[in-house]
């Protein structure tokens, strides 16, 4: 098996037509997920086959940049189905996550005295988690509700009934169903506990930082161009790195973000003279590139020669 | 099968839940549900099937893992290091700095203890107001505490995202102005109306209790305990030679028992005061998760730093930068001609909001005053 994660075509016909998130198997989950780029280790592939085949959440937790909320883009990918998301804030509430009534529509309604029902479909705008649950899927959507750790914590109320029976009550046009189970990943940074109640209504997968081997896989999958060596040299860098304290160690995403610099500038080596000027891609504090880009430089370079 | 399934999982759940795991029956009823799903069922995928669907926190991982080890009977198959909360043997000594204070006072020859002659021209509940902290008697000392239950502490709050309906409100309510027109024949009639809704502001206290800051530290926590109903949410930290968050023990304790334990538990280490240390652990460790949405910081010590002061003034300004407003309160600053020239207090000067004295009643009815009126923009002079 030839492993081309840039190709445009995920799966084979054959595949496809087998590729439905309720009745896939791990083996077959596992090497979708690997056609489609994405690296994960058994117990993140269990966790997902039992989190589609149960119809469960699936809540994620890990430092940033591990792969979570490209986890969600790539099960979109694969079961060829939207990606509904939504990105969680600080005084997100109901109206930019679920429904808003038109409000416009409705006056204008009033005001030419037709005297119809002002709560009817028609006047429904539709946020992310309605349209996740919306019965005019053909298949169930992915429903990505990102670092939730961001919302409120009056937000997650909102999500219970959502995740525990995949329906929205809306008091004017009753509880709406989903025809389609959305396959539902919830991400988290874990910058505040996110309530019990709304994780046990989830499978739950903390993500940690990969080995140095499946990091190298990543990275190959990503940056297939880089040299085989100088990315097995790029991941023994940042594996070192992270090892260091700092105030944001690199997650994945940066290694992938720093291979694919590395490529572009044409590095056929990894020394001083091109890590240095290139540490702004893995480290995102003044403090942590003064520290990296110190003596502590040529300890770490030399960590990747091994 | 199914039967002897869920058996074998109510057994495992049982002594997950013996060992601290919070599993409800509806986990038994997944984790059930997913033993029979995994093919083949070998031990790798017996142990990440139970996993996914019983745990669902991350540090509830390593206790799972021991007890799955054990419950199938090969401690060696899922190695993983347990790991382990820092333990203090029990020669840890029960010496406190109030301890010693305690005694000092207990001795009536103490000379601090008499009381100075200007004191009695001014009344009863002034002298209470003035007294500091330190100088005073356990009689005093459980009159100021009576005192400081009456103190509100109403931190200055600030405007969150979120709506509710108000008369004179900035902003329409349509949703409220749709269903009013609908009454009225098509004519909004009325202009309801609608404005943020107010959120509080969390606190965050980071209090030194080495030495003579422990009596300070504990009439302040004190002086926050009668307050954590109402104000919410607020975390605390306090340090001597390292840091440690006592939020929780102070939830569940007295104030003064909570402290206790923080104080023995870090007199062990001995040694001067890192406070370089200890604010850089709250920076790398906690700062991300508490000090946000707009959180007001009070840092209560003295500045002596035995370490590098311009690593304390790095510290103070990373904390700085996350916070809205941070307050240093240092119980010298009421002493009469103190002058901030400890290396460390000098150096965090230049980083801080607010720098005020917590030595007696007054200090502390000034804080709360002063607190009560921090403006909204960051960095702005209080009025």
């Amino acid at each position: 098996m030839t492993l081309d994660p840039r190709a445009p075509e995920v799966g084979t016909d054959d595949d496809r037509a087998r590729l439905e998130s309720r009745t896939i198997d791990r083996d077959q989950l596992a090497r979708a997920l690997e056609r489609a780029g994405y690296i994960a280790d058994d117990a993140l592939v269990m966790t997902l086959f039992l989190a589609l085949r149960m119809e469960r959440g699936l809540f994620v937790e890990g430092a940033p940049g591990v792969g979570k909320t490209l986890l969600a883009v790539t099960l979109a990918e694969i079961f060829e189905t939207p990606l509904i998301r939504l990105q969680c804030y600080e005084g997100l509430d109901l109206a930019n996550a679920a429904y808003e009534w038109n409000y416009p529509r409705q006056l204008l309604e009033v005001q030419a005295g037709r005297g119809g029902d002002l709560y009817r479909d028609e006047f429904l705008l539709r946020r992310p988690l309605l349209q996740a649950i919306d019965a005019s899927h053909a298949r169930a959507p992915v429903l990505l509700v990102d670092e939730i750790d961001r919302a409120d914590e009056e937000f997650e109320a909102y999500l219970l009934e959502l995740l525990g029976d995949f329906q929205i009550t809306i008091p004017e046009l009753g509880t709406l169903r989903a025809k389609h189970r959305p396959i539902a990943i919830l991400t988290s940074n874990r910058t505040r506990e996110v309530h019990d109640a709304l994780k046990r209504r989830c499978l739950y997968h903390w993500i940690e930082y990969p080995s140095a081997e499946r990091e190298v896989a990543i990275v190959r999958a990503r940056v297939p161009e880089l040299d085989a060596v100088l990315c097995t040299r790029v991941v023994a860098f940042v594996q070192a790195l992270r090892k260091v304290e700092l105030a944001k160690p690199p997650g994945v995403a940066e290694t992938v973000d720093w291979a694919t610099a590395l490529h572009h500038l044409g590095a056929t080596r990894l020394d001083a003279a091109i890590a240095r000027p290139t540490l702004g891609l893995l480290l995102k504090y003044v403090d942590d590139v003064e520290r990296a880009g110190g003596p502590l430089l040529d300890d770490l370079l030399g960590a990747t020669d091994a | 099968m199914r039967d002897a399934l869920v058996a074998d999982v109510v057994g495992f759940a049982r002594s997950l839940r013996a060992a601290g795991l919070p599993i409800g029956i509806d986990q038994i009823a997944r984790c059930t549900e997913a033993l029979a799903l995994i093919d083949p069922p070998s031990r790798r995928n017996a142990y990440l099937a139970a996993r996914a669907t019983l745990v669902y926190r991350q540090p509830d991982l390593a206790v799972f893992d021991r007890e799955f080890a054990r419950w199938l009977g090969d401690p060696t198959a899922e190695p993983q290091p347990m790991p382990r909360a820092p333990r203090h043997g029990p020669k840890a000594s029960n010496y406190t700095a109030l301890v010693a204070y305690m005694a000092q006072r207990a001795n009536p020859s103490d000379p601090e203890a008499d009381v100075p002659e200007q004191r009695k021209a001014a009344s009863a509940t002034e002298l209470l107001h003035s007294c500091d902290f330190a100088d005073c008697t356990d009689d005093e000392r459980r009159a100021l505490a009576r005192a400081m239950r009456e103190l509100r502490l109403d931190v200055a709050r600030r405007t969150s995202r979120r709506f509710q309906p108000a008369h004179a409100g900035d902003r329409l309510d349509l949703p409220r102005i749709v269903r009013d027109a609908a009454k009225h024949g098509g004519v909004p009639a009325q202009l309801a109306r609608r404005r943020a809704k107010i959120k509080s502001r969390p606190l965050i206290v980071i209090a030194d209790i080495s030495g003579s800051m422990e009596l300070y530290a504990r009439l302040l926590l004190q002086f926050l305990h009668g307050l954590e109903h109402r104000h919410r949410p607020t975390e605390v930290f306090v340090f001597g030679t390292r840091l440690t968050r006592i939020t929780h023990e102070l939830a569940l304790r007295d104030p003064d028992e909570a402290l206790d334990r923080a104080a023995r538990a870090i007199s062990d280490y001995g040694g001067g005061t890192r406070i370089a240390d200890s604010l850089h652990e709250l920076n790398r460790r906690y700062a991300r998760r508490f000090v946000k949405g707009g959180a007001v910081v009070l840092i209560l010590s003295d500045g002596w730093e035995t370490g590098d002061p311009a690593a304390l003034a790095a510290e103070v300004a990373k904390l700085h930068a996350r916070a809205h407003r941070l307050v240093w309160l240092n119980p010298l600053l009421g002493r009469e001609g103190y002058e901030p020239r400890v290396r460390g207090m000098a150096a965090a000067l230049a980083h801080i909001d607010d720098f005020l004295p917590i030595h007696n009643l007054n200090a502390l009815e000034q804080l709360a005053r002063h607190l009560s009126k921090l403006p909204r923009r960051k960095g702005a002079l209080v009025s």
